[in-house]
């Protein structure tokens, strides 16, 4: 199988890109990111089809010289997906924004959690801060 | 040829329009999807059975000749799975008509939960049902896409949160998916499930591993196998009780599902059962540590799901009959059990107020109905005799030490302390949630959890109490009926990893 090494490397720099805007917060961004990154996947399918041909009609094209139909069929049902996707992220990144005035990706709720602990200064129900029980002072401070 | 193949992914997504048309005949919906599952599960069981007693069955969509076009088929492993995810899923609906009349509906003005749950059911069947890698991508994302709008329903300020986290997750998952179809295209010239289990041992060594790896990458994060799960326990607890309950029930398990086809079909020598033995113990430990930390239920429950996880793919990373055998039984237990747990979770929510243990107290003296809603699943989540999940262990831990290298050895050693530990937490939120005093809503203490839909109790419905019930009921059968069953999954096991699923694909003539 013979297939084009312009294809494949194009299809290389648009994953790669669309991998660095997914590491971004703003789900705008990875709304980029996931549009370039599925752009650059569908092209790896016309990487595996192999050498482009002729039209994939029966009748009009010599069987030999015609491309292979199925990998395009199936880059056709991945962009239909990605349109919807792209609708419904739209439509995410406005709620958000409706929500709290921007569109981030927010924390892990065990790291806000961790947060709000340390903001209130609180301590787990195993930690014991020893004081005398008759004067109430810490052990520490005397 | 068996058009009943085609009923599990047809019937729902008809019902979907229908529903869809009925949004605003909330009681005539109710009815479509009621009997759309009921027909669903009717299908599934007849798929089942047939699987057992006549052989696999399979379907060329559009009668083309074989080999071209697309396949469906039903082996004993896809019809047990979508006969236990369909009745869990009609269980579910119905316990949702119940919470409808009360809550859903207050929630959705624009009544697309009913056509939104029967999308996501044909989802998981057409995953289920798939004879090639692209149309099992096609099944995960109709099910993921229906997932993305049940997590999201309301758009409240929580379900924002979780469900960008997870439709990011879910997007980046879709596209390694395409690469590895890419790439199995490019090498085999096909995507077709049979057609690769002949052609995949024929090419490089190399290339072999790569897409094995990828595909268990991809099927990884649906399954949420650690290091990939940490979506899940950040995502699902914001949803409704029942969209929570189904996507614990099924979602993740079409991941193990997808996990255990490709693994035994694809690649019958399996170089990576080592590494699968190696996440299904770390999955094991540390989705059980997590969910020891929790206090909200349904985040405890969420830790839970990914634990014990780890235990089916410890059962695909044995690679023996029994191991797999056990797997598929284990599978079909916790689906059933996981999404019962998720619905009394919903029923606390109820009757407490709050799914939290901190808000919560004493909820075995307001309901000692709900108590024993609690106990009962909670127990046979342990793996306490005699219910299914300690049969399914039992099997798991026989099989590890069949196995008797030391890697599955120590995945024994995780696999019941995973067990003890699940019991603890179970204990603990026994003891805070249901002992003790009840407390009102205006002496809760304030939490850090993000969940904010705190009310005084409300009486539990009778349907959303049924509903539960049955699946119970059901888990029971499991257990009474675990010698039949345990046959069944071992027979399915030898199926996969014998040649009778190619040779009823690819057939030239029909058996």
């Amino acid at each position: 199988m013979t297939s084009s090494l312009a294809l494949a490397v194009t299809a290389g720099v648009l994953i790669a890109a669309g991998v660095y805007l997914l590491t971004e917060r703003s789900l705008t961004r990875i709304l980029m990111g996931v549009l370039v990154m599925s752009n650059g996947v569908n092209l790896l399918f016309l990487v595996a089809m192999g050498r482009a041909g002729r039209p994939a009609i029966i009748g009009s094209t010599d069987p030999e010289a015609m491309s292979d139909p199925l990998p395009q069929a199936m880059v056709l049902t991945a962009i239909v997906i990605t349109m919807a996707v792209s609708a419904f992220v739209v439509t995410m990144a406005y709620r958000s924004f409706q929500l709290n005035g921007n569109d981030e990706v927010s924390d892990d709720v065990e790291d806000a959690r961790i947060r709000a602990l340390a903001e209130r200064d609180d301590v787990s129900d195993s930690y014991e801060d020893i004081k005398f029980s008759d004067t109430g002072e810490d052990v520490v401070s005397e | 040829m068996n058009n009943l193949l085609t009923i599990p992914v047809l019937l729902p997504m008809l019902g979907a329009a229908l529903t869809l048309m009925l949004g605003p005949r909330p009681r005539a919906q109710r009815f479509v999807s009621v009997a759309v599952l009921v027909g669903v599960v009717a299908a599934a069981a007849t798929l089942a059975v047939q699987a057992h007693t006549i052989g696999v069955q399979t379907l060329w969509v559009g009668a083309w000749p074989r080999g071209f076009g697309i396949s469906l088929v039903a082996d004993r492993l896809a019809g047990i799975m979508l006969t236990v995810a369909s009745l869990v899923t009609l269980a579910v609906l119905v316990y949702s008509t119940g919470q409808d009349e009360a809550e859903l509906r207050q929630e959705t003005p624009v009544s697309i939960f009913h056509p939104t749950f029967l999308v996501m059911c044909a989802g998981v069947s057409a995953a289920f049902l798939a004879g090639d890698l692209f149309n099992m991508f096609v099944g995960f994302e109709i099910l993921l896409f229906a997932s993305y709008v049940l997590l999201t329903m309301s758009g409240t300020r929580p379900r924002m949160r979780a469900g960008s986290t997870y439709v990011v997750v879910n997007l980046l998952s879709a596209s390694l998916f395409l690469t590895a179809l890419a790439t199995v295209y490019a090498a085999t010239g096909t995507v077709n499930l049979a057609q690769l289990a002949m052609r995949l041992p024929e090419i490089d060594p190399g290339t072999q591993a790569m897409i094995q790896f990828m595909l268990l990458l991809v099927f990884g994060i649906k399954a949420a196998v650690f290091p990939l799960s940490a979506w899940l326990p950040d995502s699902y607890p914001t949803a409704p009780a029942p969209v929570t309950a189904v996507f614990a029930g099924l979602l993740t398990k079409v991941g193990v599902y997808a996990i255990l086809r490709t693994q035994t079909l694809l690649f019958p020598h399996r170089p990576l059962t080592d590494l699968l033995l190696w996440v299904g113990l770390a999955t094991m430990i540390v989705g059980i540590l997590g969910a020891v930390a929790q206090s909200e239920m349904k985040r405890l429950l969420s830790f839970t799901l990914v634990s014990h996880i780890g235990y089916m793919v410890m059962g695909i990373g044995l690679a023996t009959d029994a191991g797999l055998a056990a797997a598929i039984y284990y599978t079909a237990h916790h689906i059933t059990i996981q999404a019962t747990l998720f619905l009394v979770a919903g029923l606390m929510q109820r009757v407490g107020g709050s799914t939290s243990c901190d808000r919560v107290n004493g909820l075995a003296t307001i309901s000692p109905l709900l108590g024993a809603l609690f106990i009962v699943p909670a127990m046979n989540l342990s793996g306490i005799p005699p219910f299914s999940g300690f049969i399914g262990k039992l099997g798991l831990l026989n099989a590890g030490i069949a196995v008797g290298t030391p890697l599955a050895w120590a995945v024994v050693v995780a696999a019941v302390s995973t067990s003890l530990l699940t019991l603890y937490t179970m204990a603990k939120a026994w003891n805070r949630a249901f002992w003790g005093k009840p407390m009102t809503a205006s002496q809760m203490p304030d939490t850090l959890e993000e969940d904010d839909d705190v009310h005084e109790g409300r009486p539990m419905p009778g349907v959303m109490v049924g509903s539960t019930l049955a699946l119970i009921a059901f888990s029971l059968v499991l257990t009474v009926a675990a010698g039949p069953l345990y046959d069944y999954t071992y027979q399915a096991a030898m199926t996969l990893r014998g040649g009778d699923y190619v040779r009823a694909v690819l057939a030239v003539v029909e058996p």
